[in-house]
């Protein structure tokens, strides 16, 4: 693969499809038990679109990246990435879409026996099957981008928590995902580790075409980074639009108690 | 009773051997429960009660029988079926086999400490099961279980001795030999003794400087 000669995060500009619908859910339910958390709902993103869910506690927001990344299947729907089914689909088939999906989690999830560089080229190196060099090569872009190049060969446990997520943003992006799924990246973090963080971040949504699906209550970076939020209540996107339109003149009641009692 | 140094002399030689057996017994039959108990646990794990079902079984049955009665049917009851080895063959099998039904239980509770999230983040870097297992699962198991294999060890060496029952010459064997042919038993079982306690001290050194090198 010629991938690994692009800089950091440049989109593969030989992709075939790569604009118009990237992500889409069709009447997608998802019960634990007798408890309904989606009910039937659809839901699209475009290409390089930046949405933010927002809405409560439990209203299923974790629930629907979840769904994306495969770590849940839904009790019914379907669920399509870049015009590929990822549900329902064949084992392998989901290995093949899932390549095109990256996380990053609110507890890290660093593998804390390998260092910071191996977290990083790992999955590079077995699953796309990169040169051990050219991960290496990657992963020292990546580091400087999150700022944290002098950290490559220490441990998880020997960095903060907010270095550990920008390591854990790294990792990601080392797939060269088409989408990032972002849940509660920072929700975990002392708070004055929080700014570093959501600055790469910033920074990557700014100068990268990658597609980015957020979950956050930092609703200041919602505003800067958003092209589209989408409130969430019971399972259901009640609300939807820009970020002017939601946090300034939100039309339901829910929305309006809802950020007035985050912001 | 008084003690007599050329009893100590004179024994030695046989200490030295019975050192030898013990030692043997010890560090092959841990090899053969540290490998075997992964094999179980990581069975255990196996998405069907084909599997599940008669390695529980199995292995639940070691555990709840004497160690002294499973040496004894390997050492008299396999030869019936044209299945032989030696004492010494058969001891290190049925004292590492027996031992490795306790390591499944420590592994299987050092697998299942590793957090969820290190297992969701495998599946979100898209690495197939078998990598998951070798470079993200089972490196932060094993390092977690070390001290608790350790203590099995020591149990072990504990252990040993009942292999005298089928007739290897471990430290206990050659001691009660002697006493046997000498008429002086309190020479070589003080010796012994001490050799059991020597040889746990140090056993539990190299165990805490191997946890000490995993724990980075
Ligand atoms: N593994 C699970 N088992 C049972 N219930 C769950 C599980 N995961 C989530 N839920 C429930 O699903 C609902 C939605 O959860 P979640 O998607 O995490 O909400 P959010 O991220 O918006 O706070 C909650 O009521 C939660 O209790
Ligand atoms: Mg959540």
């Amino acid at each position: 693969m010629s991938t690994d000669t692009h800089a950091p995060f440049e989109k593969d500009p030989g992709s075939p499809r790569g604009t118009g619908e990237l992500i889409r859910l069709e009447k997608v339910t998802k019960r634990f038990g007798d408890h309904t958390v989606l009910d039937n709902l659809d839901f699209s993103v475009d290409t390089g679109k930046h949405v933010t869910l927002i809405g409560p506690s439990g209203s299923g927001k974790t629930t629907i990246l979840r769904l994306l990344m495969t770590l849940l299947k839904p009790d019914e729907g379907t669920i399509t990435v870049d015009g590929d089914r990822l549900f329902p689909a064949s084992e392998k088939q989901v290995r093949e879409v899932r390549k095109k999906i990256g996380m990053v989690f609110q507890q890290f999830n660093l593998f804390p026996n390998m260092t910071v560089l191996r977290n990083i080229t790992e999955a590079p190196v077995t699953v796309l099957g990169m040169s051990k060099d050219a991960a290496e090569e990657r992963a020292r872009e990546l580091l400087e981008m999150v700022g944290l190049s002098e950290h490559i060969d220490k441990h998880p446990a020997q960095l903060s928590g907010g270095q550990q997520q920008r390591v854990a943003i790294a990792r990601a992006l080392a797939m060269r995902p088409q989408v990032l799924l972002l849940d509660e990246v920072t929700s975990a973090l002392d708070p004055e580790l929080v700014a570093g963080v959501l600055d790469v971040l910033r920074d990557i949504a700014r100068s990268t075409d990658i597609t980015m699906l957020c979950v956050t209550h930092e609703m200041n970076f919602a505003r800067d980074i958003s092209d589209q939020v989408l409130m969430f209540d019971s399972g259901r996107i009640i609300e939807a639009g820009p970020p002017e339109k939601i946090f300034s003149e939100p039309e339901h009641d829910r929305t309006r108690e809802f950020l007035s009692a985050v912001l | 009773m008084k003690w007599d140094w050329s009893a100590v002399a004179d024994f030695m030689p046989y200490f030295w051997d019975g050192l030898l057996v013990t030692l043997q017994i010890l560090v092959l039959g841990s090899l053969i429960s540290f490998a075997l108990g992964l094999v179980w646990a990581l069975l255990m794990r196996v998405p069907t009660r084909w599997v599940t079902w008669p390695v529980g079984a199995v292995t639940e049955f070691v555990r709840n029988t004497p160690l002294l009665v499973q040496l004894f049917f390997l050492f008299y009851v396999l030869p019936e079926w044209g299945i032989t080895f030696s004492a010494l063959t058969t001891g290190v099998f049925a004292i590492g086999l027996h031992y490795s039904t306790y390591t499944m239980q420590v592994y299987r509770a050092g697998i299942e400490a590793v957090p969820v999230g290190q297992w969701e983040a495998a599946t979100a870097l898209n690495l197939p099961l078998r990598r998951t297992w070798t470079a993200v699962i089972l490196p932060q198991a094993v390092r977690r279980v070390v001290p608790a294999l350790g203590n099995y060890v020591i149990s072990m060496l504990k252990d040993t001795p009942l292999l005298m029952a089928i007739t290897v010459l471990e430290m206990l064997g050659e001691a009660r030999l002697f006493a046997q042919q000498q008429f002086q038993f309190t020479e070589p079982l003080t010796v012994i003794g001490f050799a059991f306690i020597v040889i746990s001290y140090l056993a539990s050194l190299a165990l805490r400087a191997l946890e000490r090198r995993l724990v980075h």
